[in-house]
């Protein structure tokens, strides 16, 4: 009833925290990749440095543990001269029964400037950001490194970044995001930013057990099967499978799910020919992706990780108001 | 306990079990309802309360209110014209004992306040293994028996719970929901919790727990009743049993009459229920089915402290403060229903009391004198300060509410207002 505005934006429309890619407008995306754009050749130079967080504080609050994302958004706030500190908060005052907004309140007395979240339950970085609002904080931006299934924006906006690069263009896209979507941040986040930069057609494809009931209603093109979904798709985006979704009686088994929905050469040549294939990482060879498709030609997977940075330098320079 | 000779004047009477809505006065001594119109002989020097430009109706019977801190949220209640209600079982220790109800009993008693109806727990320790003491529990005060928001998953305790409790004549209250197909679910298995990511509670999750339940009931004839539907399935499924004749009687949340997932926006915490709101036409089937009697309509007041709802959606604690706004929000509900105000009042005064079994949720001669007199043209707000309970939860904080509580008597002493 009461929360209903997009926290991310301040009164004037501007991007103050980054807590998912949907309900940003389009303005706001682009400036972000066009941004991002522009750090890509600070990464190549001899001193990988700007100063556009010189003095300020980068807390990287990881509720839930993962080294790959902590380091890019470390390495990201680096370049812009930010300090970091790296919280594990995994094993320090939640453990001891400190409250999240305890936490908050404490490292706010530490003259945060940003926090980049990371946590297990959808909604956290939501809460952090309005708790700021209302103890007159807003001067501390959060960025949401991944929050339960909800959202991972900077991934988002790095796959986004990465389209634009090898397609140029969306609108004649169509895009196929294959796998485990129930569980999963970054195919909301890529959804919502795909449809706001008007994707021609975004396809979720999956067995019934790994999508949401009413995915359609997310603005996505339902299939079930991998070779039906996947022709004529100029993008292909595949989902990590965690091994624990065999215990949940999601699926039978890795092999089985392979044979469905792994991602082989003879499955990729459906696809459009110069279709490019996209993974967040880590991946499952042999689960989701055979590697020959990994290593192939075809495989965008190791540019995302160097876009990744830049995306993380521009979303942190524009939060922080540079 | 001695109690004057009080006449309500001047105000629309309305008493819905009995049809009556009218300009009539009401004349209390005794603890109950003297007369109803002219006032009896004796009356002469009675204290009058003037009830002009309001509606005098039977106190409410809430059907579920949670009452940590009993004495606040029985204050609570008689602001919100709660006369009597229903306190379910799934309390910390649960009411499994006899001693723990005497005990509740004893302290509402005391606080002379809205009448505590408590549930008995269904099974000890509302374990779900072995049955807890009907009699006992029974001569204690218990009024029925359930789970509470518990779910007793062994279906063939439940079939024992429900032919031991028809053998007595006791009722058995379920809150329908499979364990199972609800897991870890936070929010409905729709549009929203597929946006925001957050586990789901299938309709399926209610609607199987009804058939199971309705089943068992055709199965031993026990008087049963299903609390807090959600779903649209839920509702077609009793409509369905009713029809072919089984006596089974259920409620709905107030809030879910109002509310649908949408409202949880981003993430509020004060749209966590338990069931979960959930999809638009899930709140009209539950609407249609209050507006013609199959549903009676409930606070279900859970008071929440602050901490329990500043976290993360999936982890805050479920439920609202309603005791104060069941009576605005049911109103607020006719109104947008196109419900007459008779028919709105009898979900939250009569027909809780027959479910109940109870007297009380009328105004008829001889009843209790338990009675609701309010403005239904008063508008306030919805503040922190605004609520006597304890519990500030609501999703409705901020929200302007019309119709407010102006007296409420309880066995014919004036408990709130004057």
């Amino acid at each position: 009833m009461s929360k209903q505005r997009n926290p991310q934006l301040n009164a004037n429309g501007e991007l103050t925290h980054l807590l998912s890619t949907e309900g940003l407008p389009r303005e706001v995306l682009t400036h972000i990749l066009d941004t991002a754009a522009s750090f890509m050749e600070v990464s190549e130079r001899d001193v990988k440095k700007v100063p556009l967080l010189r003095g300020k504080s980068v807390f990287n609050l990881f509720f839930e543990n993962s080294t790959r994302t902590r380091t890019t958004f470390e390495i990201a706030a680096k370049r812009l001269s930010a300090d970091v500190l790296n919280l594990d908060i995994t094993r320090s005052s939640t453990a001891k029964g400190e409250t999240l907004l305890d936490t908050i309140d404490n490292l706010c007395a530490m003259h945060a400037d940003m926090f980049v979240v990371r946590h297990a339950t959808s909604g956290a970085p939501y809460l952090i950001a309005e708790h700021l609002a209302r103890v007159g904080r807003n001067d501390i931006h959060v960025v949401n490194a991944g929050d339960g299934r909800h959202a991972h924006p900077t991934q988002g906006l790095l796959d986004m970044y990465t389209i634009r690069h090898y397609k140029k263009e969306f609108h004649n896209l169509t895009v196929a995001i294959v796998g485990d979507i129930l569980h999963s941040r970054v195919a909301r986040s890529d959804i919502h930013a795909l449809n706001t930069l008007g994707a021609g057609e975004v396809r979720a494809i999956g067995p019934q057990t790994l999508l949401p009931t009413q995915m359609e209603k997310l603005g996505v093109r339902v299939f079930h099967d991998l070779e039906e979904g996947i022709k004529g798709c100029d993008v292909v985006i595949m989902l990590r499978l965690q091994n624990e979704r065999m215990n949940g009686a999601l699926l039978p088994s890795a092999g089985e799910y392979f044979k469905r929905y792994g991602l082989t050469p003879e499955k990729l040549a459906l696809a459009r020919p110069d279709a490019i294939v996209m993974h967040p990482g880590p991946m499952n060879r042999g689960v989701e992706i055979d590697s020959e498709v990994a290593d192939g030609p075809q495989a965008v997977i190791l540019p995302q990780v160097s876009f990744g940075i830049a995306v993380r330098m521009a979303v942190m320079s524009i939060v922080a108001g540079n | 306990m001695t109690t004057q000779k009080i006449s309500i004047k001047n105000g629309r009477l309305i008493d819905p079990k009995h049809g009556v809505d009218a300009r009539l006065d009401l004349h209390l001594a005794a603890g109950r309802v003297a007369a109803v119109g002219a006032a009896p002989d004796g009356f002469a020097g009675a204290r009058v309360i003037d009830a002009a430009g309001c509606v005098v109706c039977p106190g409410l019977v809430d059907l579920a209110a949670r009452l940590p801190g009993l004495e606040g949220e029985l204050a609570a209640a008689v602001a919100g014209g709660v006369t009597a209600l229903a306190c379910p079982p799934d309390t910390r220790p649960p009411l499994d004992e006899p001693g723990l109800v005497e005990r509740l009993v004893g302290r509402a008693g005391d606080a002379g306040l809205a009448r505590v109806l408590p549930l008995g727990a269904l099974t000890a320790r509302l374990r779900g293994e072995a049955l807890a003491e009907f009699d006992r529990l029974t001569r204690a005060g218990c009024v029925a028996f359930s789970q509470g928001n518990t779910a007793l998953v062994d279906t063939q305790v439940l079939l024992r719970a429900m032919q031991y409790a028809a053998t007595f004549g006791h009722a058995v209250w379920l809150r329908p929901q499979d364990k199972h197909l609800a897991g870890e679910g936070v929010a409905h298995d729709g549009e929203v919790a597929a946006r925001l990511g957050l586990p789901a509670i299938p309709a399926a999750a209610e609607t199987v727990a009804i058939a199971t339940a309705l089943e068992l009931a055709r199965t031993t004839g026990v008087r049963l009743h299903l609390m807090r539907l959600s779903t649209a399935g839920g509702v077609a499924l009793v409509r369905r049993a009713r029809a072919d004749g089984l006596a089974v009687s259920c409620d709905v949340g107030v809030h879910h009459l109002h509310l649908t997932e949408m409202d949880i926006g981003f993430f509020d915490s004060a749209a966590r229920f338990d069931p979960p709101l959930r999809a638009q036409r899930d709140r009209e089937a539950l609407s249609a089915a209050a507006a013609d009697g199959l549903l009676a309509i409930c606070s279900d007041h859970t008071p929440v402290d602050a901490d329990g709802k500043q976290l993360p959606f999936g982890e805050a604690e479920t439920g609202a403060s309603g005791l104060e706004l069941l009576l605005p929000l049911t109103l607020k509900w006719a109104e947008a229903a196109g419900v007459p105000l008779a028919t709105a009042l009898a979900r939250i005064t009569c027909d809780p009391a027959a479910i109940l079994g109870v007297a009380g949720g009328e105004l008829a001669v001889g009843a209790p004198a338990d009675v609701c007199v309010f403005d239904p043209s008063a508008v306030w707000q919805v503040t922190a300060d605004a609520l006597r309970s304890d519990g500030k939860n609501t999703p409705f904080l901020g929200c302007g509410m019309q119709g407010r509580v102006r007296t409420t008597l309880v066995g014919g002493r004036v408990v709130f207002g004057d």
